[in-house]
């Protein structure tokens, strides 16, 4: 068993009754490498924060050694923070900035001379005491944050999207540059950003989190290759997403067609999603391939041919090094450990509600149930009062309503994703989540109505 | 352009504003009461530095001008903070409590803060007078810092203070270590602005002054109402020119700073 | 810094001397001097209506003549250079920090009879009453005030970009077409802050009258006199101008935002 130097328990943050954290535990080990990765206001900012002290956690326990710490403010923890935009005190000059933390903790001058002058050489900013810190470089402020927050020697080292704010082929070297130097002062770094690439080449671990849960810990390959939900797969790289039914063990049926792959363990005609990256994709002939489409758009990337491929009515992504001709039918053949299945985030096909008539309207053939405390009236359908009922919305019944039209308003977008055809996305209401198709690419983490199409739906009494 | 007919209207609004002072500073050396020439005297300033009741009341405009604006400086500030943590309607309906003063007409504030004392005098047994003229400047000028530092706030990388708190202060010292020096320039600007309006203030002191306290501005009302005084242009004089040399030097400290910043 | 404790004392102090003493001018207005409650405060008032509308037509014609006067100015400040800008806007401040009682005696030096002006009058022929009437009040008022029409004005044109006004005239409009089409609805806001800041304090000033209007009053010296004898008249005034003022803010401020609207 790794030693852990952080560990959170069961956290739980709210900001003014929106659900920022919903029950995270996480253990940091010693001198690792971790990063929490996921999109924009999945919360690993606040994590990050709630381990750093900013924030305190309304549930769960904060461990530092196995110590709880929810209660310990921020200038007593010893962990350190890089923030994003640096947050360097422009009054003071470099080494006074790097200097800052060993003051407050009354060390001699002259070992504070001593350490601030050797963290400048290991960050490659020697001579740069006397400097205003407004007229150095957003990398060499870059540097000075990260020294001042390493000079302190803490524990752990928290970086707050501390590339975000450099241009790319600064952002390279110095990705390069921080892993070096967590590998050299031997510090525990606990990493967030929004940039799975980022991410894959620096870390020892990866946390990837969406909405405030996390979807998955693991190393760079793990996540990359056996990605836990179809979220993962879509965020981290690039991949095809599709609908699938595990037929029994190592048997799987997309776009009708069985293939053979290595996954067991699902039920029996159990839905999953499957996910093929594009470079495991082998372009053969038509004859000796199951899965046979037509090229409909080539670009040169570079180290591959970026090949978009319609094949029963599902856009494929296929990276080769060979290219083939627009309009051309080609066999598309991968190797069954190259097929990962996994289970669907939206455990149900559909949406089911189970309800009672709140009141109906016999001449205008309507019924009305209750939603989350909203009437919603089904036309052309007639039950009687008090009538048990189950609605079954498949996703295609449910669409995304001009803002006050809607019948259910303030619904969270949790996740959209691809699969081939349309965009498979998953809301959150107050009480329940829904699962719906669409073509558009909405936007995630936003908020948005919702309207239902009951004329595709299936409704049925209930006893 | 039409450069010369703005030139020359220019020209006219600024004898405007200017010809009336110097027609009074003019008429200080004048060896007579009237408007009528007698020739070139000092006499006016003499009599003005030897009139102690005119440099007592001199003194006491400084000396409330400067507790005042210290005092207002420091609940304004500490007020701001304070404030800005507020959410959305609760700070929106303090800030407009608190501008009051700022927007209602002075007369309104004076005789109301007049009512306030009276009432409590005779509650209390004290009179008006330093105290309550005191309390009553720093009433109307700590909006006015507010104003000054909430932007300063607002503008504030809220991750200074945390990176403070971080490498080892505890929120004291991190207050006067960082946020300070953030909000300085907004505690300088309401501080000095405090000074001057406390210093300039005719209408509030009037009415919570009581009987016997004497600031320059009720002084001068006293010299000028209804009648003519010649030592009022010599002290006209001297104010102006002290108001000139401050705003020269400001403008010029200001403007080396821009230069200092733009390097 | 993420405490709203630093507030309490402000706070506090709003409640004390921002809160309390308007409710007693609210309680003073509608009781007599017995503590009971009555309306005869406000008829009292009534008495004094015509001077009410007299203030407020004194504050709508200096406020104009201010505007009418300032926007050329200002405007023509706006396309100086950066430095000569604030050069000239600290020239337009000097007379504003000049104490304002000796700057409304300058104007009594000035306009008196066998004063400068009259003088002159009286050498070509020409005899007129020059102090002690609405003229010489509304000269006072425009006096006092005109900076404060410019400032707020120089202050929006200032940020309207020369190549907005070069862009216009490129798409070929005549000099009168680029003033009603892009500098005129730019400078809108400024209108409306300059209205504001010299409307207000020019109806509810007192002493000006006083001092340049010879027996004619303004509300502010109403108030300052009846409240030497009658507390609860006066306090029925004071009410009565604040609500006004308040409503005449509260005008502004909604044509304000619509204009930004409308925009």
């Amino acid at each position: 068993m790794k030693k852990s130097v952080v560990s959170l328990k069961d956290i739980n943050f709210k900001y003014s009754n929106e659900v920022i954290l919903n029950n995270i535990s996480l253990d940091i080990y010693d001198k690792e490498f971790i990063t929490l990765l996921g999109p924009s206001g999945c919360g690993k900012t606040t994590t990050l924060r709630i381990i750093a002290g900013f924030e305190t956690p309304q549930e769960g326990e904060v461990f530092f050694d196995g110590e709880k710490v929810n209660d310990l403010p921020p200038h007593k923890r010893n962990v350190n923070t890089v923030f994003q935009k640096y947050a360097l005190f422009p009054h003071l000059n470099v080494f006074d900035n790097v200097a800052f933390g060993l003051k407050l903790k009354k060390l001699p001058k002259a070992e504070i001379e001593e350490k601030v002058k050797k963290m400048l050489a290991i960050v490659d900013l020697k001579g740069y005491e006397k400097r205003s810190v407004r007229s150095l470089s957003g990398g060499q402020q870059q540097r000075v944050a990260i020294a001042r927050a390493l000079v302190c020697d803490p524990k752990l080292v928290l970086l707050d999207e501390p590339l975000g704010a450099l241009d790319l082929k600064l952002r390279k070297d110095m990705q390069i540059e921080l892993k070096q130097l967590q590998q050299k002062t031997q510090k525990t770094f606990v990493y967030v950003t929004h940039d799975q690439e980022e991410a894959l080449t620096m870390s020892d671990r990866v946390v990837v989190m969406n909405n405030g849960v996390i979807a998955q810990i693991g190393t760079p390959e793990d996540v990359y290759n056996e990605p836990a939900n179809a979220f993962v797969a879509d965020f981290i790289g690039e991949a095809n997403i599709l609908n699938g039914i595990m037929l029994r063990d190592k048997k799987v049926r997309i776009l009708g067609v069985e293939l053979d792959c290595v996954d067991k363990g699902f039920a029996h005609d159990q839905p999953v999603d499957v996910v093929i990256r594009p470079e495991d994709i082998e372009v053969v002939d038509p004859s000796q391939a199951k899965l046979v489409g037509v090229v409909e758009d080539v670009i040169f990337k570079g180290v591959h041919f970026e090949m978009s491929v319609r094949c029963h009515d599902c856009q494929w992504l296929i990276h080769s090094t060979v290219a083939q001709k627009v309009g051309e039918e080609i066999g598309m053949r991968v190797d069954p450990f190259n097929i990962h299945i996994m289970n669907k985030m939206f455990l149900a096909p559909d949406n089911t509600i189970i309800t009672e008539v709140y009141y109906s309207d016999k001449e205008n053939n309507t019924t009305t149930f209750l939603l989350e405390g909203e009437e919603v009236t089904i036309p052309d359908t007639y039950y009687e009062e008090g009538q048990k009922l189950r609605i079954v919305l498949p996703p295609d019944a449910v669409y995304i309503a001009a803002d006050g039209v809607g019948m259910l308003d303030e619904v969270y977008i949790e996740s959209v994703i691809w699969k081939g055809e349309h965009n498979e996305i998953i809301l959150e209401s107050d009480e329940r989540k829904w699962i719906m198709q669409s073509d558009i690419d909405e936007q995630v983490a936003t908020y948005v109505s919702l309207g239902f199409d009951f004329s595709k739906a299936t409704i049925c009494e209930v006893k | 352009m039409k450069k010369k007919g703005q030139k020359i209207y220019f020209a006219v609004i600024m004898a405007f504003l200017y010809l009336p002072i110097v027609y009074l500073i003019a008429y200080s050396f004048n060896d007579g009461k009237t408007s009528v020439w007698k020739g070139f005297t000092m006499k006016w300033y003499t009599a003005l530095f030897n009139d102690a009741q005119i440099m007592g009341s001199l003194y006491n405009t400084l000396i409330i001008a400067l507790l005042a604006s210290v005092i207002a400086t420091v609940l304004g500030t500490l007020a701001s903070i304070g404030i800005y943590n507020f959410k959305g309607g609760v700070r929106s309906a303090i800030q407009n409590i608190s501008n009051i003063p700022i927007v209602n007409p002075e007369i309104v504030t004076g005789v109301s803060l007049m009512l306030l004392f009276t009432f409590a005098g005779t509650m209390m047994g004290f009179e008006m007078g330093f105290v309550t003229v005191l309390l009553a400047h720093i009433g109307f000028c700590t909006p006015y810092v507010i104003l000054n530092v909430t932007p300063r706030i607002k503008q504030m990388d809220s991750s200074l203070y945390e990176a403070a708190l971080d490498l080892g202060c505890s929120p004291v010292q991190a207050f006067f270590k960082v946020v300070l020096h953030e909000l300085m320039p907004g505690i300088f600007s309401g501080f000095l602005i405090s000074f001057t309006y406390s210093l300039d203030d005719f209408v509030i002191t009037y009415f919570t002054r009581g009987s016997r306290f004497q600031t320059l501005p009720v002084q001068i009302y006293t010299m000028t109402h209804q009648r003519i005084n010649p030592k009022a242009n010599a002290l006209s004089a001297l104010l102006f020119v002290t108001v000139l040399v401050i705003l020269i030097i400001s403008n010029i400290v200001s403007s080396r700073k821009d230069k200092e910043a733009a390097r | 810094m993420k405490s709203k404790k630093p507030s309490i004392p402000y706070l506090g102090w709003m409640l004390v001397f921002t809160i309390v003493p308007l409710l007693m001018v609210l309680y003073y207005a509608f009781t007599d001097d017995t503590g009971a409650f009555t309306m005869e405060n406000f008829t009292n008032v009534a008495d004094y209506s015509h001077i009410f509308l007299y203030s407020l037509y004194v504050a709508l014609i200096s406020t104009l003549i201010c505007l009418v006067l300032a926007y050329p100015v200002s405007y023509s400040i706006s396309r100086c250079s950066e430095r000569k800008q604030s050069i000239i806007v600290m020239f337009l401040m000097v007379p504003m920090w000049m104490n304002f009682l000796l700057r409304v005696y300058a104007w009594v030096l000035i306009l008196q009879s066998y004063g400068p002006l009259d003088t002159m009058l009286q050498f070509f022929g020409i005899h007129l009453k020059l102090i002690g009437n609405t003229g010489a009040i509304i000269v006072g008022m425009v006096y006092e005030f005109l900076p404060f029409m410019i400032l707020p004005l120089h202050a929006v044109m200032s940020k309207i970009d020369d190549s907005l006004i070069e862009a216009a005239q490129d798409l070929g409009c005549s000099g009168v077409y680029v003033f009603r089409k892009v500098i005129f609805p730019l400078s809108i806001p400024g209108i409306i802050s300059g209205v504001t800041m010299v409307f207000v304090p020019t109806a509810s000033t007192f002493l000006v009258a006083q001092y340049l209007g010879g027996d004619q009053l303004m509300i502010g010296d109403v108030i300052e006199r009846v409240f030497q004898f009658n507390h609860n008249t006066g306090s029925a005034i004071a009410l009565v101008l604040m609500v006004v003022i308040l409503g005449f803010l509260v005008f502004m401020n909604r044509f304000g935002d619509k204009e930004a609207v409308g925009r």
